[in-house]
């Protein structure tokens, strides 16, 4: 018996990882197909010959050359995505509503998170010079502390303005919860201003997390194209990776994940198996929040800069990456922010010189979103999602 | 139903109730038809502290208060409050109450043009600050033009504003046909061969950013690049083509929040080149976000109208003033809201004097402002033309000096230069 | 306590009979005019006088009392006080503006319960077309945004606006199908999301538009717009008959608000005609049936595909004839007007009002509008008056002087807001005006349909 439980345990820790490998290697080989015969097609048009004319080299050479920053890149802001879209997506699984108030939970962890680092700025326990280790795990305790922060205020506004409103139509608590994101988003900003007189916090550097990594540089006309990684980008992939592969773990191979999943397939029939639903639901927020809390700090570490309104694109994204992925699946969110992140940056990157400067990059939203709508008439549950039926 | 009706009951009781028990304090007791407190005695000397009060004049302020772009708005509120604070002594002399009334106009044009109506519509108000967007002050303006009120602009550079020729539309901000231009000159006398322009997809982004490129390729600079984006946080795909691309100089027209995240992953990533920016690039958090990458490789110039303290020596004390009051280092346009504010303040002071200590019309108080002659701001001297932009303004190259944002205040002025608007 | 609510019930039995009903429409009427017509800039005066709308809605008294009294009302009445003070004129012309889609989006989420999150797209489609052919800017097309000559022409004279008035409900509800027609397979969520994608892609379509070729002039905006002509006898009539009453010369800038006004009303009207005749129709049926059980609906062989596309058609088309109407109005359009908030806003108004009830709907737009423009701001006006005097809270003995200047109520409207949105759905999920299909289909019935 106790041996049966290991191995269950272990598949439930190598599947995810396995599966995220599979998915970024596959969405990468895919898109890095389509995008290498593309330039191949128009390497003889005038699109080459600008390009030649721009850069003084071939289509093809500048794709090839620029190919593994891309994927590198895309790959970072996919798993950003990944793990707030998994917030998304464990509420609409459990409730099937959209929590509009998601990104502003994002944002109270990332608020946290960088005050916590500005207070020990402050008292010059971080500094530039301080030894590696240290710094990541001040890292970590920011970590923590933001996941803490914003799974509370996830369980509370779950408590004061969701709660009341189960089994109201399905429109109503959406309404609600955008009321939550004004609110939350207005409060973050007086506690913030009210201290500095500013609501926009900055994340002090410390550490050697924007050192770049480099692994060499190709030649690109008449200058060349270094290829690295940063390291603060490596640390988002890795945290957001154990974050992932350890909800996976809960929600399939814990007894609370049997909960969780039978809330989310049948409430009625959950509280008369003696589940206890409100308490379900609660912990479902608990961990949504936290886990959009940590992406909070994630990306205020890479990104730098954060304002009480800095979760309003990244949540829209996440939600789009949720559904793309087929909404209330887990798996399907991972793949979902995988390929979203992906095809935001190579439509960013390239879309310029495939058109000819036509249409820049201010065009890789619409980009994205015209590939889900593709998706969506193909696969009307998203990538992952399974046809279940209209649940009554 | 019937709940509703009940609920509807007492709320129309309550109202009446509260109506009953007296207009709002400054409710003008006169219809909006009457001229405002003409009966107001005159006293025979406007020097002396007058016991007399002789009514109310508001100054409206219209900028966004809420939401992702209130950091600029509320510090142009900001900015004019304290002018208010500062300068209303003359027209508290007078007898005047001189008050504030600031609206929030959301940065969307319906509620701007709605606070507009609701602004004109209360003759205590003579003069409006405002607005940011271009976007909302272009159909307020409509208004305000109707109701003959003076509005100061603080911050919009698009031309349109003031190319309708209205009277009553004035401000104090470069054009972006000037200040673009201003960059691609001095980016020329650097010696800069390539350049990449990114722009915020805003009016007033894009219009420094289109001005920029149409200066450059006149003088001969190869624009590498010319993108707009609305991103905030995420620059990789863009810097990847300024690297491939790799131009001497990025031009980012914009503001600094977003140009010192993008200025900072271009660095980190190996850019080495100069960047450049107008005057949205005028904070400390420039500084804050960027860090290093504005003093390493070919560090970061900005062009502004706002000169540095040892060219105008108000601005440091508004900055000090400033920091007192509201705790935090003013943001790029709260100068200017400042300098609209005290022009109002003027304005309005030069023609009660004219009436003898009366309170001036509004369109004595539109005309008083064209009648300046080198008003003395803290971020210029402004004389105005018959369209209401500034005669000729100062437009300084300012590069950053160090990485601290403790330091701005020492950016030194790497260019002088004085430029007339186009006329038109 | 018992004695209280009897007794509350009794008089509002008094009320709702005999002549009573009649009476306290009137006399709320007249308080409103009265306080509007003595203190113009009252806030409170206002929301009197809007509010006897409301009552005159809710008394029980003969259709035609209502009609008369209510055209009377917000076709003579409101005009007068709007022009004596044009701030009331423009909330009023929100408040339709905002009512027209919220009622077309209604048909869309309200009757069919296809949840659309991109609805202004289609408003935006209305408006950019007629600022397209409204305006100078198709001679701009070669020009970088800000760069064009002065002095262009006008494409089109200003009268074509009637005529792209109408040309706006076709086009508008061909985008809606064209965006109908790939999605229609989708449910639920997978629609929402969709069409917010939509939205998204028109707005940044009209930010982006300025390059190659500048169609849209971005984020600049296009402008001047030009309105239908207005002929000076009608500005001298005006006067002439209403001058009295009003005080003050009339300038032709507010007539035209009271025509965009009154024209507004007129887009309503048909709207609410055609809404209603919709939903009673087997059209609506499908609808309702859709909304439903999509499932039972195509086992009860209602075509899904059709029914789907006409309420997509349907909604857009009001949507596009609002955005001409805005365009003109505005003599200015730009993306900023758009934005993902906005489709939010007006979804908003329709579950705050009362999804699938017209009246409710139009109840949502009224109090959404007026919180916003009028409340809100007029209370954190006046909070900023008291901070500027004198004022001392009696009890705890604080100067509003002192209050920090982070705290400044100006700057926190937003989040009044939210905590009302929470309030609302929390003590009335239904909506202010729930949707009673019961009761219309009696009334259905008694007429004769």
């Amino acid at each position: 018996m106790q041996r049966f439980l290991k191995s269950i345990q272990l598949r439930e820790l190598l599947r995810p990882l396995g599966q995220m490998i599979a998915f970024s290697l596959g969405s990468s080989a895919v898109l890095s197909l389509i995008i290498i015969i593309l330039a191949l097609i128009l390497d003889q048009t005038a699109v080459g010959a600008s390009t030649m004319a721009r850069f003084k080299v071939s289509l093809f050479s500048y794709t090839i050359v620029n190919l593994p920053q891309v994927l590198i890149d895309g790959l970072t802001l996919g798993f950003v995505y990944a793990a707030i879209a998994l917030g998304y997506t464990m509420v609409y699984g459990v409730l099937e509503f959209i929590n509009f108030a998601h990104s502003e939970i994002f944002a109270i962890g990332a608020f946290v998170g960088v005050e916590i680092l500005i207070a020990l700025k402050g008292r010059e326990i971080l500094s530039t010079e301080m030894s590696v280790g240290n710094a990541y795990w001040w890292l970590i305790l920011a970590l923590l502390a933001g996941m803490a922060a914003a799974g509370l205020a996830a369980v509370v506004v779950e408590r004061l303005a969701y709660r009341p409103l189960r089994g109201a139509p399905r429109l109503v608590p959406l309404i609600s919860a955008i009321g939550v994101s004004f609110f939350l988003q207005d409060a973050i900003r007086l506690i913030e201003s009210i201290t500095t007189g500013q609501f926009h916090r900055i994340i002090p550097t410390f550490g050697n997390f924007d050192q770049r990594l480099t692994f060499g540089s190709m030649p690109l006309g008449a200058g060349s194209i270094s290829l690295g990684v940063q390291i603060k980008s490596l640390i988002v992939i890795i945290a957001a990776v154990v974050m992932l592969i350890g909800l996976n773990y809960l929600v399939n191979a814990t007894k609370v994940g049997k909960a969780i999943r039978a809330v989310a397939q049948d409430r009625a029939t959950a509280s008369l198996m003696g589940i206890d639903v409100n308490h379900i639901i609660a912990l479902t927020f608990l961990i949504g929040g936290m886990l959009g809390g940590a992406a909070g700090v994630l990306y205020a570490l890479k990104f730098t800069r954060i304002d009480p309104f800095v979760g309003f694109f990244p949540g829209l994204k996440a939600f789009t990456a949720a559904v793309l992925g087929g909404i209330g699946n887990l798996t399907g969110a991972l793949l979902g922010g995988i390929v979203l992140g992906l095809l935001e940056t190579f439509a960013g990157t390239f879309m310029s010189i495939f058109t000819m400067g036509a249409a820049g990059a201010e065009y890789k939203d619409i980009f994205a979103f015209s590939i889900l709508i593709l998706v969506l008439i193909f696969r009307p549950h998203g990538l992952m999602g399974e046809n279940v039926g209209q649940k009554a | 139903m019937k709940r509703l009706f009940t609920l509807l009951s007492v709320l129309v009781i309550a109202s009446m109730a509260l109506a009953a028990c007296g207009q709002k304090p400054t409710e003008a007791p006169a219809p909006a038809t009457e001229a405002p407190a003409t009966e107001a005695p005159a006293t025979e000397a406007p020097t002396e502290p007058a016991m007399v009060e002789k009514g109310t004049i508001k100054i409206a302020t219209q900028s966004p208060l809420s939401g992702g772009q209130s950091s600029l708005g509320v510090d142009i509120k900001n900015g004019a409050q304290l002018a208010l604070e500062q300068l209303a002594g003359p027209l508290t002399e007078m007898g005047f109450k001189v008050e504030l009334a600031p609206y929030d106009d959301q940065a969307n044009p319906d509620t701007g043009v709605a606070n507009a109506k609701q602004i004109v519509a209360d003759p205590a108000v003579l003069c409006l600050v405002g607005h940011l967007n271009s976007g909302v002050m272009i159909p307020s303006s409509e208004e305000y033009h109707n109701a003959g009120l003076a509005a100061v602009s603080p911050a919009n550079t698009n031309p349109k504003v003031t190319d309708r020729g209205y009277l009553e539309v004035n401000r104090i901000v470069g054009r972006d046909d000037v200040q673009g231009v201003v960059g691609a000159e001095y980016a020329n006398s650097l010696g800069v061969k390539s350049v990449f322009i990114i722009h915020d997809k805003t009016a007033y982004g894009q219009g420094v950013a289109e001005f920029f490129k149409k200066r450059a390729e006149e003088l001969g600079i190869t624009v590498a690049g010319f993108e707009g984006t609305e991103e905030k946080a995420n620059f990789d795909p863009l810097v990847t083509s300024i690297l491939a691309s790799n131009p001497d100089m990025v031009y980012f027209g914009g503001i600094y929040d977003q140009a010192g995240v993008l200025f900072k992953q271009a660095r980190e990533k190996g850019y080495q080149g100069t960047f450049m920016g107008p005057d949205g690039m005028d904070s400390s958090v420039l500084a804050e976000i960027a860090g290093e990458a504005l003093v390493s490789g070919g560090g970061m110039v900005y062009s502004t109208v706002s000169g540095p303290a040892s060219v105008y020596p108000g601005t440091a004390k508004f900055v000090e003033d400033f920091k007192a009051k509201f705790g935090a280092d003013p943001q790029p346009f709260a100068a200017q809201a400042y300098d609209a504010m005290a022009i109002c303040l003027k304005a309005i002071e030069d023609a009660a004097m004219a009436k003898g200590g009366e309170m001036p019309t509004r369109e004595e108080v539109a005309k008083a402002i064209r009648a300046l002659k080198d008003f003395p701001g803290i971020t210029g001297t402004y004389t105005f033309n018959d369209i209401g932009d500034v005669t000729s303004a100062k437009y300084f190259v300012i590069k950053v000096v160090s990485a601290d944002p403790a330091k701005w205040g020492e950016n030194e002025v790497v260019q002088t230069l004085d430029i007339a608007p186009p006329s038109k | 306590m018992k004695t209280l609510g009897t007794f509350s019930q009794e008089m509002l039995r008094r009320i709702q009979s005999g002549y009573m009903p009649y009476l306290v429409s009137i006399l709320h009427a007249l308080v409103g005019i009265y306080l509007v017509y003595t203190s113009p800039r009252s806030n409170i005066a206002f929301l009197i006088f809007i509010s006897s709308l409301l009552t005159l809605y809710t008394v029980k008294t003969s259709a035609a009392y209502k009609v008369t009294a209510g055209v009377l009302l917000a076709v003579v009445v409101m005009p007068i006080l709007g022009v004596r003070n044009i701030f009331y004129l423009e909330i009023l012309f929100q408040i339709c503006v905002f009512a027209a889609l919220a009622l077309g989006l209604n048909i869309v989420v309200g009757f069919a319960g296809l949840l659309d999150l991109g609805y202004v797209a289609f408003y935006a489609v209305g408006a950019y077309l007629w600022a397209f052919f409204g305006s100078q800017q198709y001679y701009v097309i070669p020009y970088a945004p800000g760069t064009q000559p002065a002095d262009l022409p006008f494409l089109l004279p200003g009268d074509m606006f009637y005529l792209f008035l109408m040309l706006a409900v076709i086009i508008a509800a061909v985008t809606g199908i064209l965006l109908g027609l790939p999605v229609l397979r989708l449910r639920g969520d997978y629609l929402a999301i969709v069409t917010l994608g939509f939205g998204e892609v028109i707005r940044v379509l009209a930010n982006n538009l300025d390059k190659p070729w500048n169609i849209t002039n971005g984020p600049q905006g296009i402008t001047p717009i030009q309105r239908p002509t207005l002929p000076p006898a009608v500005v001298d009539l005006f006067n002439n008959t209403l001058g009295p009453v009003i005080g003050h010369p009339v300038k032709a800038s507010d007539v035209y608000n009271v025509l965009f006004y009154l024209m507004a009303l007129l887009i309503i009207l048909v709207i609410i005609l055609v809404a209603r005749r919709l939903d009673d129709s087997k059209i609506g049926r499908a609808w309702t049936a859709i909304r439903e059980d999509e499932t039972a609906a195509i086992a009860m062989g209602i075509p899904l595909v059709r029914m789907k596309l006409a309420a997509f058609a349907a909604g857009a088309s009001f949507a596009g004839a609002m955005g001409v109407m805005f365009a003109a109005s505005r003599t200015f359009v730009s993306p900023e007007s758009f934005s993902f908030m906005q489709s939010i806003g007006v979804l908003t108004m329709v579950i705050l009002g009362g999804i699938g009830s017209i009246p409710g709907v139009i109840l949502g737009a009224a109090v959404v509008v007026l919180l916003n423009l009028q409340v809100l701001q007029g209370l954190s006006l006046y909070l900023s008056q008291l901070r500027q005097s004198d004022a001392v809270i009696p009890i705890i003995n604080f100067a509003w002087k002192n209050l920090s200047t982070q705290l400044d109520p100006a700057k926190y409207q937003r989040l009044l807001f939210g905590i009302i949105l929470i309030l609302m759905m929390i003590f009335r999920p239904a909506g202010l005006i729930p949707a009673a299909r019961r009761q219309r289909e009696l009334a259905v019935e008694e007429s004769g349909d």
